[in-house]
């Protein structure tokens, strides 16, 4: 993909998260400094979730490195960390934990804190990490059906079930 | 059905009482769930979209007190309906503009809904008439801790309840407050107050929330940060800055009967003029004039009408609730016409008269 200011390639994608649509805007490094700098001038804007990931991704980091983390797999809902910053939405609560090292910085920057100190759920903590496998074996069915592997579709299809129960 | 009575009534949370009403519209808690067991909406597909739907459709009917809930089908309806439960605030532009399956649950009064496939999984909203964000807070969380006992929220024991956007996560509650602030609009202090509530972490926003412009001199006051924070801090940062604001605005409307109560008279006077005469009007230029009128009546400028009136007409000639009411669909030149006839009927009344006789 070609930056959309000049013709060099677009490393940097960044969503814009404050208008009434996200915008998407590819960028090359060059231009995603100047990009970022706009947005830093005058007064302090309250952060964005773009801006914030992109200070975080460090201007810079050489594109092979950033390709690499881009992608990044989620192994329950298979979102790649590339599909994350450029859509600026998770796609499981494992996220959070397979993503942690690149969250924990943007949650700092955004709330200041990284620890929950409200409410809890009296009644589903428990059986959170359960639940979170029934994404991954559901996803893993499906795929196994699209590959017209019924045999192990069977197999995931029974598993299902009995964390269902 | 239910649902078309909505119409005709106005919502609890527009009544025009409850404290500081003359400033203070509404007072909102929202609070974002997810599901533990299924991928956060961005990775649904429609078989997920409609388990999360079952799975709360069970929950909540499961509640001896929900059982009169309305449950509206969004991805059924029109889009005029659509539009419809957005002018009214119970359902958000996402909810309604979305694909796939995707419901809201309402309660008659319309102080709460659940909106089922929204960014998350659950977004719940209670809406209070005036500055009253405890008590929103306090139905808000009953209706939490019912779902909780019936169903799994993804919840992480160090970040708290887990959200489709980090902007979310930890409480996933946004507490915010409605405010009509048309004398620091006219008096250009309204700047000034915006930046000093973003150092405070608060964010501003127009009528129609995130990303929309302000219209008729409304305010949406939030807070920003969702995490490391309890929910009852969150709600008292937010209610601590809103007497302040109250404030400032009741300086600035002093000073404006003080320093120019002819211009400002003239102003209310002749919004009011427009209202009642105009044959053709936007629903832009109705909200802008709507709020001088609404100043007007609460600086006792205007003496015959009420604030619940006026505040029933900034939701009933918004362009759903105009053909709604009119039961006809209508082109943007036609709605304008029966825009203006319709605020003339209402705002021409006088108690014991006929409405009909100025059709």
């Amino acid at each position: 993909m070609k930056c959309q200011q000049c013709e060099k390639p677009a490393t940097f994608h960044i969503t814009e998260l404050t208008g009434p649509e996200p915008q998407e805007h590819h960028l090359c490094e060059t231009c995603a400094k100047t990009y970022l700098s706009q947005n830093d001038a005058g007064a302090p804007p309250p952060p964005t979730l773009a801006a914030v990931l992109a200070k975080q991704l460090k201007i810079g980091q050489a594109a092979d490195e950033l390709a690499k983390l881009d992608q990044r797999k989620c192994p329950v809902c298979g979102i790649t960390f590339f599909e994350f910053r450029s859509q600026g939405r998770l796609g499981c609560s494992h996220d959070y934990v397979f993503f942690e090292k690149e969250l924990t910085p943007l949650l700092l920057n955004i709330h200041g804190e990284t620890r929950h100190t409200g409410k809890r759920p009296a009644h589903a903590v428990q059986g959170t990490d359960a639940k979170t496998e029934l994404i991954r074996l559901r996803r893993e069915m499906k795929e196994a059906v699209e590959k017209e592997n019924y045999e192990l579709a069977a197999k995931l299809r029974n598993q299902i079930r009995d964390l269902e129960k | 059905m239910k649902f078309d009575e909505f119409a005709e009534r106005c919502g609890e949370w527009l009544r025009g009482s409850g404290p500081q009403s003359d400033i203070v519209i509404s007072s909102r808690i929202r609070l974002a769930r997810n599901l533990a067991e299924f991928p956060f909406i961005r990775r649904c597909n429609e078989q997920d979209r409609k388990g999360i739907e079952q799975t709360f459709r069970a929950a909540i009917q499961s509640v001896t007190d929900w059982k009169e809930l309305i449950n509206v089908d969004v991805a059924g309806l029109p889009s005029i309906d659509r539009q419809f439960l957005v002018e009214r605030q119970l359902i958000s532009r996402e909810l309604a503009d979305a694909s796939g399956a995707r419901c809201v649950f309402i309660d008659a009064n319309e102080t709460y809904s659940l909106m089922i496939n929204e960014e998350d999984h659950l977004r719940m909203q209670v809406m209070h008439s005036g500055l009253d964000l405890e008590s929103a807070w306090e139905q808000a969380n009953k209706i939490d801790t019912e779902l909780d006992k019936r169903v799994a929220f993804a919840f992480h024991e160090k970040l708290g309840y887990l959200t489709a956007c980090p902007t979310n996560v930890g409480t996933g509650l946004r507490v915010s407050v409605m405010l009509h602030l048309p004398a620091l609009v006219i008096t250009q202090q309204i700047e000034k107050v915006f930046r000093s509530l973003q150092k405070m972490g608060l964010a501003v926003r127009g009528l129609y929330g995130e990303g929309s412009q302000a219209m008729g001199d409304f305010y949406q006051i939030s807070n920003q940060v969702t995490l490391g924070k309890s929910e009852e801090e969150l709600v008292k940062q937010v209610g601590e800055v809103i007497p302040v604001i109250i404030d400032y605005e009741r300086q600035a409307r002093a000073f404006l009967v003080k320093e120019s109560r002819k211009d400002l008279h003239d102003r209310v006077s002749r919004a009011y003029g427009i209202l009642c005469t105009a044959q053709q009007i936007s629903s832009e230029e109705t909200l802008h004039l709507l709020s001088s009128v609404r100043m007007g009546i609460n600086l006792g400028l205007i003496q015959d009408l009420e604030i619940p009136t006026i505040n029933k007409l900034f939701i009933h000639t918004q362009p759903a609730h105009l053909q709604k009411l009119r039961g006809l669909e209508l082109e943007t030149q036609d709605r304008n016409v029966e825009r203006a006839l319709y605020l003339q009927t209402h705002l021409r009344k006088r108690p014991g008269e006929d409405p009909a006789e100025h059709n």
